[in-house]
């Protein structure tokens, strides 16, 4: 599988990471570079064997869906670099 | 007393309690040795009034007989750990500025059990990284030089600012994090010793995530004893953190009895690579040797997946990196671009991403993001995590075999000069994971112990990795290992 400048774009944009156009055929090098090492794991036979999701034998632990914490809202914001009126601000999403 | 900042936790905390020094005195010590070390980069946010505080508390405690296991010990503690009111930025611009409201479980409890912060230490950028070279600090810097030359050489990473730290004597243990080598490779660099629990022992909450299903905390410290002092207090149930472990934490010093008669080893065929330095094949051999001598069992076995380790790997740890890192978005903490006239919001986090994230994570998350793409998912990341089954299955058959620990090198090699390796390609530098990678997608404990010298004078490090929760056990045979191997070198003072 070789990646294109136009996929490298793709997934650019995917990651919501801007990159210039005139760095884009870099990128899809170093992509190729990566998915060429990555290759090697179609050498392995994994004919059923399932797929690890936790690598403890521990089921993840549940608990009562009851609120345990809250009303935070300056500690929230504090680190925010635009916070108006007790919210987040950002660009206008809705036009 | 002198030099006090030269001692190691066990010596440091027996002298306390014998009156005969203060964590004041320690901590001064301390504070003094890394305003001299600035040249190292190690100490990236020193926080010496706040170490003073906690300094003169932890006298009060001790005077008062109520000291805890660590009381009054100064550390260091990675940027990786979130430290309230304390710049905690991940080595990341991405995270400039951000202070936060609220203390990482591991850094509370070492809080908790007296210890004294002196500071955060340097990283690669998000732990992404071997060398201490991706960090927005600029390069940490071993302490360590190669015989009869000044260049710099790197202190290994991601955890380069701890391991640089503790090796001169900045601070009498630190903290690091472990996501495909990361305390142990710095570790064995810079001839200090880390370790890295079991998958679930440390809670991960408050940690910077990297690759969650990999990440875990551990100590950097001097010695074998002060590590198995340092991880008993990291250590423990958090309910904060879903996948930690709801086990009792021994008193992993006390199992430190240097016996280990009878202990199988295993030494794995498979870690015997192409092109490895003869060095640290008879490092290898000698370290097998020394573990005979003190009457282990030494037994050839085979771990046949650990080719595919490292490229399973570098599809698993840029997936979930993708997934954490999608976070930083500008919107609720840290770096935000100026936007021109009419950007919108996706504008936004393209221009936050692209100018607070450096070139490592930028390529790392998008590989993670291809990776997980429709299309692409089973190909790559459902093949990567079969085969990591495949991994954990071929230690799984080791350790029911009867065998107790296995030995293997820390790296493939000594440390190498900063920027020796710029101009090669990404892989090139994710070789340096190759012993250690296996180990965190199995979920196991390991440690690298320093165990010798190559002939430019740098330190070299053996691997031990152990059973699951079996952290005391891993830590009395690296213990044995390092009564053997008696290295005691440290770095001239060029500083």
């Amino acid at each position: 599988m070789s990646i294109d400048q136009s996929t490298a774009a793709k997934v650019a944009k995917l990651a919501r990471i801007k990159v210039e156009d005139d760095a884009l055929p870099a990128l899809a090098e170093e992509f190729n570079n990566i998915l060429g090492f990555i290759e090697q794991l179609n050498e392995v036979d994994v004919d059923g064997v399932e797929p690890m999701t936790s690598v403890t034998p521990q089921r993840l632990k549940r608990r009562e869906d009851v609120v345990t914490d809250g009303d935070q809202q300056p500690k929230v914001l504090k680190n925010a670099p635009d916070a108006r009126e007790g919210f987040f601000a950002v660009p206008k999403v809705v036009e | 007393m002198s030099d006090l900042n030269k001692l190691g936790l066990a010596e440091a905390r027996d002298l306390q309690r014998k009156g005969e020094t203060t964590s004041v005195e320690l901590t001064e010590s301390c504070l003094k040795a890394i305003d001299a070390a600035d040249a190292l980069n190690a100490f990236v946010h020193k926080t010496p009034e706040i170490a003073l505080e906690r300094a003169k508390a932890a006298d009060a405690r001790i005077k008062g007989g109520d000291a805890p296991a660590m009381c009054g010990l100064p550390i260091g503690v990675k940027d990786l750990f979130c430290t309230k009111g304390v710049d905690s930025q991940a080595a990341s611009r991405i995270l400039e500025g951000f202070k936060p409201e609220y203390e990482s479980t591991v850094s509370q409890q070492l809080q908790d059990a007296g210890a004294v912060m002196l500071g955060k230490l340097n990283m690669d950028e998000f732990a992404m990284g071997s060398s201490n070279e991706t960090s927005v600090y600029g390069n940490a810097v071993s302490p360590w030089r190669r015989d009869g030359s000044e260049a710099e050489l790197t202190p290994g990473g991601s955890s380069g600012g701890s391991a640089s730290a503790v090796a001169a004597d900045l601070c009498l243990a630190a903290t690091g994090t472990d996501t495909g080598g990361s305390i142990r490779q710095p570790a064995a660099f810079t001839g200090t010793v880390g370790i890295k629990p079991t998958y679930g022992r440390c809670s991960r909450w408050g940690v910077v995530a990297f690759a969650s299903s990999l990440d875990q905390a551990g100590p950097m410290t001097k010695s074998v004893r002060d590590a198995s002092i340092m991880l008993e207090a990291m250590c423990g149930h958090d309910a904060k953190d879903s996948t930690s472990a709801e086990l009792a934490v021994p008193n992993f010093e006390a199992m430190l009895t240097g016996d280990i008669k009878g202990k199988k080893i295993g030494i794995p065929k498979e870690y015997r690579m192409d092109g490895m330095p003869g060095e640290i094949e008879q490092l290898w051999a000698d370290g097998a040797a020394m573990l005979k001598d003190a009457g282990a069992e030494i037994v050839d076995i085979s771990l046949p997946h650990t080719k595919y380790a490292l490229p399973a790997y570098y599809v698993i740890a840029p997936a979930e990196a993708s997934s954490n890192l999608a976070r930083y978005d500008g919107v609720r903490y840290g770096h935000r671009a100026t936007l021109d006239a009419g950007d919108g919001i996706t504008e936004m986090y393209e221009k936050t991403r692209a100018e607070g994230f450096g070139p490592e994570v930028q390529r790392r998350v998008m590989v993670g993001t291809y990776v997980l793409s429709a299309g692409f998912y089973d190909a790559y990341y459902n093949r990567a995590r079969r085969v990591r089954t495949l991994i954990k299955k071929d230690f799984e058959d080791v350790f029911a075999a009867g065998i107790d620990a296995i030995l293997t090198p820390a790296t493939p090699s000594a440390a190498f000069g900063l920027g020796e390796m710029t101009e090669a390609d990404p892989v090139q530098m994710y070789l340096n994971d190759v012993f250690t990678v296996t180990v965190n997608l199995a979920g196991l404990p390991g440690i690298s112990v320093p165990a010798g010298l190559d002939k430019q004078g740098l330190p070299l490090g053996l691997q031990l990795i152990g059973k699951p929760w079996e952290e005391g056990d891993l830590l009395n045979t690296a213990y044995a290992l390092e009564n053997a191997a008696g290295f005691v070198a440290k770095p001239g003072q060029w500083w």
